[in-house]
């Protein structure tokens, strides 16, 4: 492998951004990508190259393997940060990066294939005595559903089997129901994926998501950054996250944190990782799936460790040791991240293109913000909705939430609409304050307010 | 003559899938209801449809365009 110089970060805003920042702290080139309609942004500006790479729509620019390639070979780079989502779980990018003689700054192709398919990690974490939900494998035919479903339990869900990304999963409360949902499930597997293989799991009522931040090397080291707690989220896209999780004690986290370094050791892990767990309200948790890249969330970790990971992510890619043993990681303080989207939460989250035309960013201690945006700038429609992450550390939970109010109150944002007034009820509810919510709480909150 | 009038910001699109046929030909009939376009914003596709039945005469933008809320897509005739 040898080391980097140079790295490509295939990616935009804000994590891009973080990219940047992160070669640039370890004395690394970083060679930024953009779309037409990425032209002037800030990530642009702050990287030492910026290759074009298409038009607007992602197909034509963040999606487009071989435009993100030739950018690599043009700029001279010898790696590529995919960040997250885009390219960023796809094991033949990871493929074609390793086969064009550049390294990829991610887990191993053949890893993110198998940890990608949902049959796979299933089987995987239950190789690695990592407990999974109950459930079926994949199912042929009504007959053998309607079987296996007394001993998995009701309420359950019809998966399918190539679903993805929340799609294709169909609630199911009693025996009465199944026989319907099971051909309305499988005829939608079918039309959306081609394919309609369906399994059953047992759904989980009131649990609460709990994520392992873990990272491995190529030297034989695995070790886990503690928890992040996630349950706050509507249709799966989570709003407001913290590190630690409120939710587990002690004992709870020596066993989950346990298993997701059994999980990573056992597929034979490289990089940052992320391993997701359902835990039910009598404590026992379950696999849900495997994120082979770096997250959304990763800062709220950052600053309850101290731990730098897209640099230990550059560390272990150009084949070096992780900087730290799982000794050396310690948990300090308390830490919450909101999700400023532009979405009009009075609007049924309607997305709202538009011009920041104010961008009042919060400060003050304990007060980390990632975003892509300066003020001025175009949230176009062609890409998410986020447009920054508040990011509130305090030396316990109380202080991070009272420092996260404080920051959503100092934010200015006009122009377009944002999640910003939704934030500040979540913070004065009761739920949040006392951490007693679940992954279905935030829907049902939020009906409870129209 | 009225006009089919973009329910969001967002980018047109003329078919439902790259790949496939376009929802509706210039010149096509159209019902009330029936989906002309759709829609993307940040991920999120919406159906643009139009609200009377009668002859599609010309879209006003091309496929893949970025349009504002209200801008007018497409002229029906009938």
């Amino acid at each position: 492998m040898g080391g980097m110089r140079r790295v490509l970060v295939a990616n935009r805003g804000e994590i891009a951004l973080r990219v940047v920042r992160a070669c640039h702290a370890a004395g690394i080139e970083a060679v930024a990508v953009y779309s037409d309609a990425d032209r002037d942004s800030r990530w642009v500006r702050l990287a030492d190259d910026a290759v074009h790479i298409g038009a607007s729509s992602v197909a034509k620019s963040y999606l487009n393997a071989d435009a993100l390639l030739e950018a690599a070979r043009s700029s001279g780079a010898d790696a590529v940060h995919p960040g997250y989502g885009f390219l960023s779980e796809s094991a033949e990018f990871a493929r074609r990066v390793s086969e064009a003689g550049l390294v990829f700054v991610g887990a191993p192709s053949p890893v993110i294939a198998r940890m990608g398919d949902k049959a796979a990690a299933r089987a995987a974490a239950e190789e690695a005595r990592v407990p999974v939900i109950p459930g079926s494998g994949p199912l042929a035919d009504e007959n053998a559903a309607l079987e296996t479903a007394p001993d998995i339990g009701y309420p359950l869900l019809v998966k399918a089997s190539a679903g993805g990304g929340g799609k294709g999963i169909r609630p199911v409360r009693g025996a009465g129901e199944l026989p319907g949902v099971l051909a309305t499930a499988r005829a939608e597997a079918r039309a959306s994926f081609g394919d309609d293989t369906v399994y059953l799991e047992r759904s989980l009522e009131g649990a609460r998501h709990v994520e392992v931040q873990v990272l491995a090397d190529d030297h034989g080291n695995v070790i886990h950054v503690f928890d992040r707690e996630c349950s706050v989220q509507r249709r799966r896209q989570k709003l407001l996250e913290e590190a630690p999780s409120p939710g587990i004690g002690p004992k709870l986290r020596g066993e989950i944190t346990a298993a997701a370094t059994r999980l990573a050791a056992h597929v034979g892990y490289r990089g940052a990782g992320t391993v997701e767990f359902l835990v039910a309200p009598n404590g026992e948790f379950h696999f849900l799936e495997m994120n082979t890249r770096i997250q959304v969330e990763h800062p709220v970790t950052e600053c309850v460790t101290g731990v730098d990971l897209v640099a230990e992510q550059l560390r272990v890619a150009s084949g070096g040791p992780l900087a730290l043993r799982q000794e050396d990681v310690a948990l300090d303080g308390s830490a919450v991240e909101l999700r400023i989207n532009a979405e009009d939460p009075d609007n049924g989250f309607m997305p709202t293109p538009g011009e920041l035309t104010r961008f009042d960013l919060p400060g003050g201690p304990g007060i980390r913000i990632d975003t892509g945006f300066v003020p001025g700038d175009r949230i176009t429609p062609f890409y998410d909705s986020m447009i920054a992450k508040l990011v509130c550390w305090g030396t316990d939970r109380e202080q991070a939430l009272a420092r996260a109010g404080q920051a959503v109150s100092e934010l200015g944002v006009e122009g377009v609409a944002s999640t910003r007034p939704l934030h500040e009820a979540l913070l004065a509810s009761p739920e949040v304050r006392k951490a007693t919510f679940h992954t279905a709480w935030l829907e049902e909150w939020l009906s409870h307010r129209e | 003559m009225a006009t089919i009038k973009a329910t969001m910001p967002g980018v047109v699109y003329r078919r439902p899938a790259p790949e496939a046929a376009p929802y509706v030909e210039e010149g096509g009939t159209v019902a009330s209801g029936q989906t002309v376009a759709l829609i993307e914003v940040m991920k999120n596709f919406n159906e643009l449809s139009s609200e009377r039945e009668g002859t599609l005469t010309r879209f006003l933008v091309e496929d893949g365009d970025e349009v504002s809320i209200g801008q007018e897509i497409a002229e029906v005739d009938g």
